[in-house]
């Protein structure tokens, strides 16, 4: 074990697996010679050289469709996306190419590619740093989604996303990477995609969430415990594919889900988590499923920890569901 | 020097050199006139195979097959292509059967991809990526997919053909690009058929010539005739093995004519004049290869007849052999979304397989 921030834990990661593998490499801006904005890439150069770590020009449809030339011509790609408000450059690559790549080609050529890519809020980023796009993604079949809260998830997960045969779009929480710290396992490390992680146990509601909320979501648990509030924390690490098992287990228990998210409300992931909880544990339900989201607006610059779920809205949430 | 300025053409000049000043040998012009009439005899048949309901939609190679057939002519077989969606003439060139060609249109059981997509091709076994159909988007794929060669050290090529639509799209621009940074061995083959749909390509770039664009790159641009396939073959042979042996990638220009519907749902009298029509059918590419192949004795009149009724009887062979096959299961539409499904695919998979019994037991 080595206490490790989120952005080192990544770079363990990418370390481990370029050691252990030729054939991954990775590019896109300033990952080179500056190590990555967040430093995520500090120190490979050095160590891999400029055929592993490439700089790449400003041109994120080119980094996403290079990736998937490279990981279809058997290596892989690690791509980095400097920040997911810029994904939207390469949004066609995503959803027309390294999504149907396989399907289209009906398995004569895979695409075995990451795309990393910092994600969501609280940094005063503004409109354009702070996003969470998961959805777009989430909604386009091919992909896998994979949103990490720790740094042992972030390493474990990103070793498991590297060798996934199929791309992987990974979002890291941007105001996780220097703000926490924890113990991560040396060397050989993975946690599978599509198993959810229990956060905190509980018996009267049940808080879903992924990425950096899940800090607000134990949070607000802690506080409403002390009114006699019992809340059961489920982090799903990944959303495609995603852990039903855990969630129906949970709401089995508790009978009240509440559904936590950054990104807006209106067609987030959370309205698939709740249908599906309606579709199939209607009869579970002791109380309406409830969601803290984000607003319907672009990302405001100002005041944007009263757009966040933050814990004081999450915690309402956990009691108007308690008091049913 | 040789650069964008000039056009290059062979049989376009009013007295073409003999073939042995251009060093080439009766048989391999022999390869090259055969499989530009088998291009066309098989477009034919799959236009008709599609105005028959057969074929879901198709686009035609028609006026295109110089370009196609003298450009792939020059490829080994280890290097890999990326088509667009109208390259007939490459996967033939590339030693794909015709019977695979028609499995794949017609979504016979033998589809080598499954029914998954229409009008495109692509078989790993003959190094050809299936296209996607949003243009220009294989541009930077195929400049990844060179890199990789680049980086193992492999004297391989990639070579991606795109329209002269497919110029305007950001992904031309950002795929060489980055070619021009990073140096992998690929060339882009532009067929400049003239039309984007209906939309003439004084309307997709206010510059004089593709091949020019290739400049602001840093890189080599040439323009050759597309109608012309000894021009194509002996331009693509020259750049193939100078981008192997680790020279920059290179942009390639054919200017030609899609003398038939961008697909088989367009009309293109809606858009051109019959006089423009005519002053490129006057120039079609077959046509100009077999008075060349006549005129220096390479072929005759009647080996040339033989010829194209070999080639006919050939493919109305492989047509109905085809037709006779049976469709796809249509489980296929669940395969190959991941190397494994997600547990919400299963169940959407098993939800699907109670449907078709509902529909067997419905039908009786």
């Amino acid at each position: 074990m080595t206490v490790l921030t989120f952005a080192k834990a990544i770079n363990e990661a990418l370390r481990y697996e370029m050691r252990r593998d030729e054939r991954v490499v990775v590019l896109g801006e300033d990952v080179g010679v500056n190590g990555g904005v967040f430093r995520c890439t500090e120190g490979l150069l050095v160590e891999f050289g400029p055929k592993r770590v490439m700089d790449t020009p400003l041109s994120e449809s080119a980094i996403i469709g290079v990736a998937l030339g490279l990981a279809a011509n058997g290596m892989r790609p690690v791509a980095e996306i400097q920040f997911s408000d810029f994904i939207f450059g390469g949004f066609e690559q995503l959803v027309s190419n390294v999504a149907k790549f396989r399907y289209r080609n009906a398995g004569h050529y895979a695409a075995p590619l990451v795309i990393r890519a910092p994600v969501g809020g609280g940094v005063r980023g503004g409109m354009y740093h702070s996003q969470s796009p998961e959805s777009y993604f989430t909604n386009t079949a091919g992909l896998k989604v994979v949103v990490p809260s720790t740094p042992s998830d972030a390493k474990g997960l990103l070793i498991s996303a590297i060798r996934d045969d199929d791309p992987v779009i990974f979002f890291e929480p941007k105001r996780l990477y220097h703000s926490l710290k924890e113990d991560v396992p040396d060397g050989e490390y993975t946690v599978p995609i599509g198993k959810a992680r229990l956060v905190r146990e509980g018996s009267d509601v049940t808080v879903i969430t992924y990425g950096a909320t899940v800090y607000d979501a134990v949070a607000a648990a802690e506080e409403v415990e002390k009114e006699g509030i019992s809340v059961e924390v489920i982090d799903l690490r990944s959303l495609i594919p995603y852990d039903w098992e855990a969630i129906s287990r949970s709401v089995r228990k508790t009978g009240r889900p509440v559904i936590v998210h950054e990104a807006q409300k209106t067609s987030g992931f959370g309205a698939e988590i709740a249908a599906t909880i309606a579709e199939r544990e209607i009869y579970s339900l002791e109380a309406p499923i409830l969601r803290v989201t984000g607003y319907d607006t672009p990302y405001p610059l100002v005041h944007e920890h009263l757009y966040l779920p933050n814990k004081d809205r999450i915690a309402n949430a956990i009691r108007k569901s308690a008091a049913h | 020097m040789r650069g964008w300025w000039e056009f290059i053409t062979i049989l376009g000049k009013r007295r073409p050199p003999d073939p042995e000043d251009l060093g080439l040998e009766r048989e391999l012009l022999m390869r090259m006139y055969r499989l530009l009439v088998l291009t066309r005899a098989l477009d034919r048949y799959l236009l008709r195979l599609q105005r028959m309901g057969k074929v879901a939609l198709y686009a035609e190679s028609l006026g295109e097959e110089a370009a196609m057939v003298g450009s792939a002519l020059a490829l080994r077989p280890e290097d890999v292509v990326f088509p667009s969606y109208r390259e007939l003439g490459v996967y033939l060139t590339r030693g794909v059967p015709i019977s695979e060609i028609l499995d794949r249109q017609l979504n016979t059981v033998d589809d080598p991809l499954k029914g998954h997509e229409f009008a495109v091709f692509g078989d790993s076994r003959f190094n050809i990526v299936p296209a996607p159909t949003p243009v220009a988007t294989q541009i930077p794929v195929a400049v990844g997919y060179a890199l990789a060669f680049k980086i193992r050290g492999e004297r391989r090529l990639a070579v991606t053909y795109f329209g002269d639509g497919a110029t305007s799209k950001g992904d031309f621009h950002e795929g060489i690009n980055f070619a021009s940074v990073y140096k992998p061995p690929i060339v882009f083959i532009c067929l400049n058929n003239q039309y984007a749909i209906s939309t003439h390509v004084s309307r997709q770039t206010g510059a004089a010539t593709i091949a020019q664009k290739a400049i602001a790159y840093g890189l080599s641009g040439y323009r050759v005739d597309g109608n012309d396939a000894i021009a194509m073959y002996l331009v693509s042979r020259s750049v193939f093995e100078e981008v192997r042996e680790g020279g920059d990638p290179v942009l390639i220009e054919a200017v030609t004519y899609r003398l038939g519907a961008h697909t088989t749902s367009d009309d293109p009298k809606r858009y051109r004049s019959e006089e423009e029509v005519r002053y490129w059918m006057e120039r079609d590419p077959i046509e100009r290869m077999r008075s060349y192949l006549i005129s220096k004795n390479v072929m005759g009149e009647e080996e040339d007849k033989a010829l194209w009724a070999e080639v006919e009887a050939l493919v109305s062979a492989e047509v109905e052999k085809a037709l006779a096959k049976p469709g796809l299961d249509p489980m296929v539409i669940f395969e190959d979304v991941y190397a494994e499904p997600t547990p919400q695919l299963r169940e959407q998979m098993e939800e699907f397989r109670q449907q078709l019994r509902m529909e067997r037991v419905m039908r009786g």
